[in-house]
């Protein structure tokens, strides 16, 4: 049967609409059903309490604390690291063998599955490093996890930087490194704030590497080499293990709010970034 | 003619295997304009860059001869390069501001060469007057460069280069993206300052280099043509190929 | 004294990237330390086509989880894949600017919530519904396809989209001023010159699907067996590892640990793939 070409295209047109429309359809269900249920669960008491009796009761603020301190860390760590490399692959060098080794290295620490970095995190931190299950070694494990992220971020905004504010700069007299951190970075820098934003979502969102890494415990933590939960870690054992629904919901809801609170401010740059007239 | 400034000594520029300066040998007086000028493509703009090392930059270039700067080789192993881009200006084609104000514009160089921030603020507004941008400007320094127009960004460039105090002024076709106005007013400038500085422009337009110019020079092909007084070259070249050029017969 | 300056700064960029080079390394040693003294013990075709996982009888054989892996991942292509070009294609021909400026963000809101989120809101939903209508104990391998389907969307949608929209504009005009029509030109042409950003999006999508762990370990039923139909229970190379890395000891922890060897090796590969495919593109 052939249709003819008008009729293929109101099909084809239909299809694709629909394709789209249950997309948001999806999205809006997973989204509408957890705030739904989740947002009643959120109440002062729930933000500042620490979780008692298993999470059964109380509220979720050390996991806050925990997810906080793990994102910091890790960012922390990732940010010179990541840029530093950016760096180094546009303004240092030509591409050659080492840029192309380096490039590979970002891409495939980029497609690890988040459990692999798990077990290595707790491998390498929390056993051969003596660390223990720390923020220390959720934090550094996470880091690992982001790098390429703000590697590529970066690089891109520092390639659209136009030469010759390079040209400009060393024109003048300045050195290599004098002409980027006054000529390429500022220019550059929306753009890397932008990538940063993108790794904290990520870092808030993880759990299988965070819950082999940073363990499970539920007290607040009182240094950095504290063991601790974050708010997905706590919201997956509280479902997993049926402990409390009231509580599974309210985490989730406050994930998803913190989450979406961090897209808008993502979006925000970028629009403020196109906006100063690249 | 005055004392050099810059001579030039058998100068052969490549990139890679292309050769885009050929056995150049030229003499610059210090305290004048000198034009160099040709269709595109004749080693014009490399001589320009090669004069402030701004060369280097680039991967896979070889540079055969001397550079003599009041009597030293540029490209000798203890010159310091950004030293010498502090003594050797550059204003470009096009306008560059960089995306800062204008303030910070001009005191860039300064700033990157450690200079005391005292004088800072004289050093602009002196640069910016010998550009004869202070009035336009003088109220808003620190607002975005951006903002001003072609012709005022074009002499911010000029004033960032003037902050430096440098000895020569290099500049790359400066005017080719200007209207008339602005133009006059940047040839003005520069007439009026070259008692004190050796500047080497290039220009877009044989006129131009007829209007300000006390010296001329001809390239074509990486080869210099003929060099001597302006008036000289273009009204009467020694050169059939210079007459061709400046009458207009190719381009 | 500037030039001192100048070169250390050149070094320490140096270093600082190569620190990148040295994750990579030193991840890939772990791992591999840890992980293939098991699988030398065992034997390499024992523990890959080994039937059968019981870590107390020092049983390790993963081809139960390397057959839930590959099921529930074909699944979510099959699934996933013709909506999400469908997605990009809408995104990139037929959405209205305000939409596209909608759809983007929420994309990005569906790429961002935490995996465990899908987990759970699959076992409220997608679980009771195949298991009333389809059958089953509605913990299968449908309900972890669905679920990653839903999760890989985004990565397809977002680089499918840029492909498309990265096609130079005469390709369309040309089309359509020889008198195919829109969809024609769609599916002859642009699809079709748009195909290596595609199929890169489509295996880091794949990628994505093998390595995902908690959004499935919910909805799969975690059951070690061969499954022999999509609506059996069924465990993946991720979900095996998530399960029992917490309470797992000696032998049992290394095996894991190949496990993860294993994993590792397939996503490099993926990986390299992708890259490959996205450089000839760009040779082009």
């Amino acid at each position: 049967m052939r249709l003819d070409s008008k009729t293929a295209e109101k099909f084809a047109k239909a299809i694709i609409w629909s394709a789209a429309l249950l997309v948001i359809a999806v999205l809006l269900a997973v989204i509408i059903y957890i705030l739904a249920k989740g947002v009643p669960e959120i109440s002062w008491d729930f933000l500042s309490q620490i979780p008692r009796s298993m999470g059964r009761s109380g509220g979720i603020s050390s996991t806050i604390i925990g997810t906080l301190l793990v994102t910091l860390v890790a960012v922390a760590v990732a940010t010179p690291f990541g840029i530093g490399t950016a760096f180094y692959l546009t303004e240092y060098t030509r591409e050659g063998k080492i840029t192309r080794v380096i490039r590979f290295s970002a891409e495939s620490l980029a497609g690890i599955p988040s459990i692999v970095y798990g077990l290595f995190g707790f491998i390498f931190f929390v056993i051969y490093l003596k660390l223990g299950w720390s923020i220390l070694s959720g934090g550094l494990t996470l880091a690992i996890m982001i790098l390429p992220t703000i590697i590529r971020t970066t690089e891109e905004a520092i390639l659209a930087v136009p030469y010759m504010y390079r040209e400009v700069g060393f024109s003048l007299g300045g050195t290599r490194w004098q002409t980027i951190t006054r000529a390429v970075f500022p220019s550059a820098l929306p753009g890397i704030a932008n990538g940063i934003i993108l790794s904290i979502g990520r870092c808030v969102a993880e759990t299988a590497a965070v819950i082999l890494t940073a363990g499970s415990a539920l007290q607040m933590p009182e240094s950095l080499f504290s063991p601790a939960r974050t708010m997905a870690v706590h919201f997956y054992i509280l479902a997993r293990e049926g402990i409390s629904m009231e509580n599974a919901f309210g985490t989730a809801a406050l994930l998803i709010i913190l989450i979406f609170i961090i897209n808008v401010v993502f979006n925000m740059l970028v629009n403020r970034f196109v906006a100063k007239g690249r | 003619m005055g004392r050099t400034k810059i001579e030039i000594k058998g100068l052969n520029f490549f990139y890679k295997d292309k050769q885009a300066i050929r056995g150049l040998n030229i003499e610059i007086p210090e305290n004048e304009i000198t034009a160099v000028f040709g269709p595109a493509n004749s080693g014009i703009t490399t001589l320009l860059r090669t004069l402030n090392r701004l060369s280097d930059l680039i991967y896979g270039t070889r540079v055969e001869g001397e550079i003599l700067l009041d009597g030293k080789n540029i490209f000798g192993a203890d010159v310091s390069v950004t030293e010498l881009r502090q003594r050797v200006g550059m204003v470009f084609d096009v306008p560059t501001p960089l995306p800062m104000s204008i303030y910070d514009n001009i005191a860039l160089g300064h700033r990157m060469a450690k200079r005391p921030k005292a004088q800072i603020n004289e050093k602009v507004e002196t640069a910016l007057k010998m550009a004869a941008l202070w009035d336009e400007v003088k109220d808003r320094l620190h607002t975005p460069a951006a903002r001003l127009s072609g012709g005022q960004q074009q002499r911010l460039c000029i004033a960032r280069v003037l902050a430096l105090e440098p000895e020569v002024i290099l500049l790359d076709r400066p005017c080719s993206a200007l209207d008339p106005v602005s133009t006059s007013k940047i040839e003005e400038s520069l007439s009026r300052i070259k008692d004190r500085y050796t500047i080497v422009i290039a220009p877009h337009t044989v006129q131009q280099a007829g209007r300000i110019a006390g010296r001329a020079a001809f390239m074509l092909m990486g080869e210099l043509i003929e060099y001597g007084d302006t008036s000289d070259v273009l009204t009467n070249p020694k050169d059939q190929r210079t007459s061709d050029y400046v009458t207009g017969r190719f381009g | 004294m500037k030039n001192m300056k100048e070169k250390l700064s050149g070094r320490i960029f140096l270093a600082v990237a190569l620190s990148t080079l040295s994750a990579l390394a030193v991840i890939t040693v772990f791992i591999f330390i840890k992980g293939l003294p098991i699988i030398g013990k065992v034997g390499v075709l024992d523990f890959v086509f080994g039937m059968k996982w019981a870590p107390s009888e020092g049983a390790f054989g993963i081809f139960p989880m390397i057959v839930g892996s590959v099921a529930v991942t074909l699944g979510a292509v099959i699934i996933g894949v013709p909506v999400a070009l469908c997605c990009s294609v809408f995104l990139a021909e037929f959405a209205p600017v305000w939409m596209r400026n909608l759809f983007r963000p929420a994309i990005q809101l569906l790429a961002g919530i935490p995996s465990v989120v899908y987990g759970f809101w699959g076992v409220i939903f997608i679980v009771p519904f195949i298991r009333d209508y389809l059958g089953g104990p509605g913990l299968s391998i449908l309900a972890g396809s669905v679920i990653l389907a839903i999760m890989i969307l985004p990565t397809i949608i977002s680089i499918s989209e840029v492909s498309i929209l990265a096609l130079p504009r005469y390709y369309k005009e040309g089309a359509l001023a020889l008198g195919l029509t829109h969809w024609q030109t769609i599916r002859s042409l642009l699809v079709p010159a748009a195909k290596s950003g595609i199929v890169a999006a489509v295996i880091l999508g794949i990628g994505r699907a093998i390595g995902e762990t908690m959004a499935v370990i919910m909805v799969l039923g975690n059951a070690v067996a061969l499954p022999e139909s999509i609506l059996d229970p069924v465990r993946t190379l991720t979900t095996n590892i998530g399960i029992e890395m917490g309470y797992a000891s000696g032998e049992h922890q290394e095996a894991l640990f190949a496990t993860g060897v294993v994993l590792f090796i397939i996503i490099m590969i993926l990986n390299a793939t992708a890259q490959y495919i996205v450089r000839r593109k760009r040779a082009r």
